[in-house]
């Protein structure tokens, strides 16, 4: 690892997804993930890379799609709105088994919303990308050097099993500066070799490849979808990935993700120093979902509180990993207003209060 | 005389098109096209949503299929990866005309090296003929029973005359394909889109305007007769616009 | 030796070949239906054919195929 140096949550990502291989970046202009465009648009002509501004979002997923049914390594981002308008495409990517990484650097909605900080698009991202019967992976950094971390995954995992993989942020993420350490390693800018699907020119040396989602026979159809879950009961036996704190004697687990993690780990802190056994759990893989670590975290614990920059998304899923075994409940802020740690455990004294 | 046979770069599949469609033509041409220029194994090639979304089986070239109207786009993603490789899109006049007008203009603007083969049928053929943004005033489709009302539904695009006024264009051309000498000026115009990507000189879109028969409800024959009397009035043949925006280097 | 060979199963009669011919020797048999339902084109005049392949360009469904006549057609 090279010397630290203080960068931006979305330029540390940007010079990640540069030294991941990412060859090709398409994107549009949107609050707050502009940063990662206006770095690339510096950084790719020097690495012999394409940076490329589309004329919207829709395009520029389309042209994601492209570059990877060419078998290149290439990568968008955006944000929340953004992301709703890339959706079809996203879909098109995965019914076609294509790998690409696509960054979401959420901000508070529905509709314009607003441009601060939330994490209401659990449900988009996790659930409801796009129409049809498909999971993509989703990885939930919470910390600038996880920013960076989480990209170069997302490429390996989208590789490895030729989906999309999102990179779940948040506008308090993306902005935030914190010391980060990248790979010493050269970069090399990915190419087709080991994707012998890849549309990029048969050469006069193979049958032609075809990069498609349409299957106009029902049981061919149904069977290519059966195929690919086949392949997400793998991504889910193996690829789930988790952080827990102090849950080993907790009474109470505190689930966040993402920057809500590190208040929720403020709060739990306190807590402690109080007196109080509170444990915190982070999911980091969104799908597959942390199923065997949460319940794993929760063994001691009488109650769970779930904690989002939300109404309650991510509440749900919990509530299903656990089966209900335990309460769970829920404190949240939305529309880009972030939970204070004192609110936090505010909640934790309120739950534990009423345990007695 | 030379022999006629079937070109290499079209595959052996039946294809799906309604009798007479001239759809089949033009993929024959642009396969000749591929064929003489030698580029089989270098080409790749991204169809639309429409009657011709299984193209990608009739071509031997590799194939992509885009979502309905982001043809432009995908192939701006190909070939941004792949500079030396040459990328054509495959596009009707819905796909390429109405929800993917955006995509068209602007890889058109950004003057990407690719060829696009449109194919103007004034119909959207693929969903039973319904009103196109082609469809001239007056005709009747599907969803214009009563003959498309310009105070309604306004007017016809024009895409090669658009187009043929951003600078990124490097070829703007309109062909028919409804006899053999036309077929031979729609050709060399195919051709002279994939030499100006060779080249890397601009962004070419070859308009051929084609029958529907099965939608106009006509013969093939009539359906000629149409064409030639109706839509040529309407959508005058010509080169809109002609010369490399770029030198040789793509500089 | 045939000059203007169509491929039986290919061939969907839609006629242009008919309109496209110059020697007006191309017509569409009633007698046999091919497997998609066609009756389909033929040449009714081999000695009349030029090779010209006007019809082979107009086919839409690449189905006929020419071969130049001369020594192969005796």
């Amino acid at each position: 690892m090279a010397e630290k140096s203080l960068m931006k949550g979305n330029e540390a990502l940007a010079e990640a997804a540069l030294r991941a291989g990412c060859k090709c970046f398409f994107g549009y202009p949107i609050t707050p993930q502009t940063e990662i465009a206006a770095y690339l648009s510096k950084r790719m002509p020097k690495v012999g890379g394409v940076f490329l501004q589309a004329e919207s979002e829709v395009a520029a997923i389309n042209m994601v799609y492209g570059c990877a049914g060419s078998g290149i390594r290439c990568m968008t981002s955006s944000s929340s709105p953004g992301i709703s308008l890339k959706s079809e495409g996203i879909s098109y990517i995965a019914g076609a088994d294509l790998p690409c990484v696509i960054i979401d650097v959420m901000r508070g909605g529905p509709g314009l919303g607003g441009i601060q900080p939330s994490q209401a698009d659990y449900y988009q991202i996790t659930k409801g990308v796009g129409h049809g019967d498909y999971h993509i992976i989703v990885l939930a950094p919470s910390t600038v050097q996880e920013m960076a971390d989480c990209v170069t995954k997302a490429f390996d995992l989208a590789d490895k099993y030729r989906m999309p993989a999102v990179v779940l942020a948040d506008g308090l993420l993306g902005q935030m500066m914190e010391p980060v350490a990248f790979d010493d390693a050269e970069i090399v800018m990915s190419d087709a070799s080991e994707k012998p699907w890849a549309a990029n020119g048969h050469g006069n040396k193979r049958k032609h490849n075809i990069i498609n989602s349409l299957y106009l026979q029902a049981p061919e159809l149904e069977q290519t979808i059966r195929d690919r879950y086949e392949r997400y009961k793998k991504i889910e036996a193996e690829e789930t990935r988790a952080v827990a704190d102090y849950c080993d004697d907790a009474e109470i687990v505190v689930v966040a993700y993402g920057s809500t993690a590190r208040l929720a780990k403020s709060a739990v802190d306190e807590a402690r120093k109080q007196g109080i056994k509170a444990g915190v759990f982070r999911p980091v893989t969104l799908y597959p979902f942390p199923v065997k670590e949460l319940n794993e975290a929760v063994k001691s614990a009488k109650k769970v509180l779930t904690v989002e920059m939300s109404m309650g998304q991510m509440v749900d899923d919990v509530k299903l990993a656990i089966n209900c075994s335990r309460p769970v409940e829920f404190f949240g802020r939305t529309g880009g207003v972030i939970p204070a740690p004192n609110e936090i455990l505010t909640k934790i004294k309120e739950m534990i209060g009423g345990n007695e | 005389m030379p022999d006629f046979k079937r070109p290499h770069a079209l595959t052996d599949v039946y294809l799906h098109y309604c009798p007479g469609c001239t759809h089949g033509i033009v993929h024959r041409l642009v396969a000749e096209v591929i064929d003489e220029m030698e580029i089989e194994g270098d080409t790749i090639g991204v169809c639309p949503v429409g009657c011709s979304v299984m193209a990608y089986d009739y071509f031997n070239c590799d194939m992509m299929e885009a979502s309905h109207g982001r043809a432009p786009a995908v192939a701006t993603g190909i070939k941004r990866a792949n500079p030396d490789k040459f990328v054509f899109t495959y596009q009707g006049d819905g796909d390429l005309a109405a929800i993917g007008t955006a995509e068209t203009v602007h890889a058109a603007t950004r003057g990407e090296n690719i060829t696009v083969i449109f194919i103007n049928n004034t119909t959207y053929g693929m969903t039973g003929g319904q009103m196109a943004p082609t469809t001239l005033p007056g005709q009747i489709t599907q969803t214009t029973p009563y003959g498309r009302n310009t105070d309604i539904e306004g007017f016809p695009v024009k895409m090669c005359e658009m187009l043929s006024q951003l600078d990124g264009v490097a070829l703007a051309q309109r062909v028919t394909v409804i006899d053999p000498a036309n077929i031979r000026k729609a050709k060399a115009a195919i051709r002279k889109g994939f030499e100006y990507q060779k080249n890397k000189q601009g962004f070419s879109i070859i308009e051929v305007l084609s029958t529907c028969p099965t939608n106009w409800g006509m013969t093939p024959v009539q359906a000629v007769e149409r064409l030639k009397n109706d839509m040529m009035t309407y959508y005058p043949l010509g080169v809109y616009k002609d010369g490399a925006v770029r030198n040789k280097e793509g500089a | 030796m045939q000059k203007m060979t169509v491929e039986f199963d290919r061939c969907k009669g839609c006629g242009l070949c008919v309109t496209a011919c110059p020697k007006k020797i191309v017509e569409i048999q009633q007698e046999k239906l091919n497997k998609k339902g066609y009756y389909t084109a033929h040449c009714i005049d081999n000695d009349a054919c030029i090779a010209c392949a006007m019809c082979a360009m107009m086919c839409p469904d690449c189905a006929i195929t020419i071969t130049a006549g001369g020594k192969d057609n005796g």
